[in-house]
């Protein structure tokens, strides 16, 4: 029981770094009408400026401290000098030219760091674990990436609800020209909020480091996760986002962890053992088309598209 | 007059492949009937995702699975001793065509965004299912034990009968797209493209339509896998890696999409220049990248649309 | 009597909270040409929808030459014989504009799961697309491709495309919206020479053109057909006078 309950928690944590994914490319989509597949490069650069600025600081947490702000910048200028052409293209061409941009990045990391996963070491006080519950310690630092999160999604619930910039973000995504007519300077709207994507992104990233492999293409195996969280949710809508997040963070960590060992007290544990990884890998996407089978709109459809 | 003008292109075309074994024989270099066969093989998979993105419209982000089934149907029946072509490019085709099936009929009847989406969200399944199959070497892969078997009628071994398969295929693909394109399937499928409640309205239900040219167009793919398997003598996971999926639709934008040239000008094109860029630098995806971009942004018509001029595609 | 050839009970559409067509009741009998007037807003366009099957109804029934086909989509209903045009002009702009007629033609004629001989080189195909070209005044202009037509021309060919099917009810969405005088007239003798041919639901603000065409109109207001009558009747209806007519100079 207690073995489940840890593996939730890990099935949380992971849910949280989808959702923080799957939030900005969400908005994105929503008031741009912008398809970035460039967004798990953003998550990618993230992990690795937080990788070589603690390294650099010497401090983990001022690494990620700075390593926000960067890629908030980098997000920026991508949006500045490529994306913005993009806005009135069809998806076709924004896929293609962000494709681009994937394979700019990814070599370019491997022009700067190398091709090897680089790993960051957490300090002494986040590399523990704590007593969570009689019998269950759970790692200090995942606690805290759940925490930080969860913080985030408050944060953006705040900031899209009751702040001008969300009105702004709300109008901006059912009716351009009428965010326009407010004499709001579009573009930058546009680009304010991208840069919030890739701020959320690149907090994503830089969480990321300690606990997964920090190498070229690390962002685009979590961006297609990321889709099926969209999918799932519902394009557009940032509640379908956290939803999807944790439906898809909690089935792909429980299924990993637990589908063998429940899949070999029915068949044999031969069978079990290579059925079950196969099975576990591709559980999010079959809950995928399950889900768009009986609702092809996801499960928090937005008005109007 | 445009059409003269494209066979002219066309006819040369076909020449000058006809004419690579020979040369490189000449020349000494064996490397270029390897590099040009490749460069069908993919041109082959990018005239069938043509049939679905550029005259149908769906813009297709998965169309890797389709060359991985194939090459995993072949490599599978041989790695169980099944080593007859006929029976394994059968296995193949159909095979793909039924995940084509399976995947259309799920993602058809969403559109725009959530099609992209979806197909790609369905191949990185696949890919993932093949890194699994720890049988047929999970990760890493496995060698292909042997060639396709087609009763002493092609050796695959050689690789000059190889290319020329692979030449009278790619042409066989060029001449059945011709006609489908301009039949009375092409045409709904087209008109589908241009104005779906049009089509709507008038009677056609294009989803039949749509799903058919899906399931067609990821059977010919499933063979181009076929071929590939025979060509690395290898099959790995990688034939599904979604950039691959990317690689191939680069590949019909650069030729010019909703032309039937194009993709394989494409395919000649964008592999050639990896293979140049490869030789200059170990780093080369830096250059192609960017150079993606550009194309997106400023060439949309393609390379193809370059020698057909402004003459309105309708073909 | 004779069924209508269109019979419409508490058809009704939300879109949110706006109530676009309200329980709206409409017959429409063989042979007619219906016109329905209103405001903008008033639903007019979400009626033909409805009509065409576009939009599926949130409640009532349609009936359509004796049956049931509410539950119908657009291709079934246009194999039944319905046919459309579009307020924003909607055609098929990288084919010629014979190309456009003739899809219309194979869309009612045998299958279109044929992948080896030309659609250009079938005689079935191409003859009686031109025949109908012909009849709307575009013969002429069979191998120019339907983007560059002239806008008043884009809207003949929408009606090429819409009797190419054959159908037994028309139904048009503002036929003469942007067009000039000129071109206007000559889309309303067009019309004109359907009248009888055909059974005809019109939504038009051209009152000159409404008046001219209709045998009945209908008045639709915030989603409500407030009255239906002969073009006299409905022109000396005070309420229609107020809800509609009396914001402008009645013609």
């Amino acid at each position: 029981m207690l073995l489940v309950l840890e593996q939730a928690l890990n099935g949380l944590q992971y849910g949280v770094m989808l959702f923080l994914m799957a939030a900005g490319l969400t908005l994105v989509f929503g008031i741009m009408n912008l398809v970035n597949l460039a967004h798990g490069s953003l998550y990618m650069v993230g992990a690795y400026l937080a990788t070589a600025l603690a390294r650099w600081t010497g401090s983990f947490v001022l690494g990620g401290l700075l390593a926000l702000p960067a890629t908030l910048l980098v997000g920026v200028v991508v949006e500045v000098v490529a994306l913005r052409t993009l806005y009135e293209r069809d998806h076709l061409d924004q896929v293609l030219a962000t494709f681009g941009l994937i394979l700019f990045f990814n070599e370019l990391v491997a022009i700067v760091w190398g091709r090897a996963a680089i790993y960051t070491s957490l300090p002494p006080s986040l590399s523990g674990s704590f007593v969570l519950l009689p019998g269950l310690r759970y790692p200090t630092y995942r606690a805290l990436v759940i925490g930080v999160g969860v913080a985030a999604a408050v944060f953006l619930y705040v900031l899209v609800t009751s702040t001008r910039l969300g009105m702004l973000i709300r109008a901006g995504a059912s009716n351009r020209t009428m965010v326009a007519a407010l004499g709001v300077n579009i573009r930058w709207l546009y680009t304010l909020v991208f840069g919030l994507g890739a701020a959320l992104a690149g907090l994503a990233g830089l969480m990321a480091g300690p606990i997964y492999a920090v190498q070229p293409g690390m962002g685009e195996q979590i961006l297609i996760q990321v889709f099926v969280v969209i999918i799932i949710g519902g394009i557009g809508s940032i509640r379908g986002a956290v939803a999807g997040a944790l439906v898809v963070g909690m089935v792909d960590t429980l299924g990993r962890a637990f589908l063998r060992p429940t899949l070999s007290t029915i068949v044999s544990p031969a069978a079990a053992d290579k059925a079950g990884p196969a099975l576990a890998s591709m559980l999010i996407y079959l809950m995928m088309a399950a889900v768009l089978f009986f609702r092809p709109q996801g499960l928090f459809p937005t008005r109007g598209r | 007059m445009a059409i003269s003008r494209r066979a002219i292109v066309l006819a040369a075309g076909a020449v000058l492949l006809a004419l690579v074994p020979p040369v490189a024989g000449l020349l000494n270099q064996p490397f270029y009937v390897d590099l040009f066969r490749r460069m069908m093989i993919f041109a082959i998979a990018a005239l069938s995702l043509d049939l679905i993105l550029g005259y149908g419209g769906m813009v297709s982000f998965g169309h890797a699975a389709y060359l991985g089934i194939g090459a995993y149907a072949v490599g599978i029946l041989a790695f169980y001793g099944v080593d007859n072509g006929f029976l394994q490019w059968s296995v193949a085709v159909a095979a793909s065509a039924v995940a084509a099936l399976v995947i259309g009929a799920i993602s058809i009847r969403t559109s725009g965004v959530y099609f992209i989406m979806i197909t790609l969200a369905f191949t990185q399944m696949l890919y993932y299912l093949g890194i699994s199959l720890e049988t047929y070497g999970g990760d890493n892969g496995m060698p292909l034990r042997t060639r396709s078997q087609f009763a002493g009628l092609v050796d695959l071994r050689n690789p000059s009968a190889f290319y020329y398969l692979v030449l009278a295929l790619l042409v066989l693909f060029l001449v059945l797209g011709r006609r489908l394109v301009d039949a009375r399937f092409g045409r709904v499928i087209r008109a589908a493209r241009s104005n779906e409640p049009r089509a709507r309205a008038i009677g056609f239900s294009p989803f039949r339509y749509k799903l058919a040219a899906f399931v067609l167009a990821g059977g010919a793919c499933g063979l181009a896998g076929a071929l590939l398997a025979n060509q690395t003598e290898y099959l790995t996971p990688d034939f599904m890696h979604w950039t691959r999926s990317g690689e191939i639709m680069f590949m019909v934008i650069l030729g010019g999409m909703g032309t039937l040239f194009g993709p394989v000008l494409g395919a000649v094109v964008l592999l050639g220049l990896e293979d140049v860029l490869s030789a200059l630098t170990e780093h080369w995806q830096i250059i192609l990248g960017p150079f993606l971009v550009v194309v997106v942004l400023f060439a949309k018509r393609g390379l193809f649309g370059l020698v057909e001029g402004e003459v309105p595609r309708d073909g | 009597m004779a069924e209508p050839l269109v019979a419409v009970r508490g058809l009704s559409k939300s879109f949110g909270g706006l109530r676009a067509t309200d329980r709206v009741d409409l017959d429409v009998e063989d042979g007619e040409t219906h016109a329905i007037i209103g405001p903008n807003g008033a639903g007019k366009t979400t009626l033909i929808g409805q009509l065409a099957g576009d939009l599926r109804p949130d409640a009532g029934t349609t009936r359509f030459a004796g049956q049931d086909v509410t539950s119908l989509d657009a291709p079934a209903r246009s194999r039944l014989g319905l046919a459309r045009s579009f307020q924003i002009t909607s055609i098929f702009p990288d084919f010629s504009a014979l190309d456009n007629v003739a899809l219309a033609v194979q869309a009612h004629s045998g299958s279109s799961f044929r992948f080896w001989r030309p659609a250009r080189a079938e005689r079935e195909l191409r003859e009686p697309a031109l025949a109908v070209l012909d009849g709307v005044g575009l013969g002429a202009r069979a191998d120019v491709l339907a983007a560059t037509l002239a806008h008043g021309e884009q809207r003949q060919l929408e009606i090429a495309m819409a009797l190419a099917t054959r159908p037994r009810l028309l139904l048009l969405d503002e036929p003469v919206a942007g067009m000039g005088l000129e071109e206007t007239q000559r889309m309303v003798r067009l019309l004109s020479t359907l009248k009888r041919r055909l059974t005809i639901v019109l939504v038009e603000h051209d009152m000159d053109a409404v008046f001219t065409l209709a045998d009945r109109i209908s008045v639709m207001v915030y989603g409500r057909i407030i009255a239906t009558g002969s073009p006299e009747g409905v022109r000396s209806n005070a309420e229609v006078r107020r809800a509609y007519l009396g914001e402008g100079t009645p013609p």
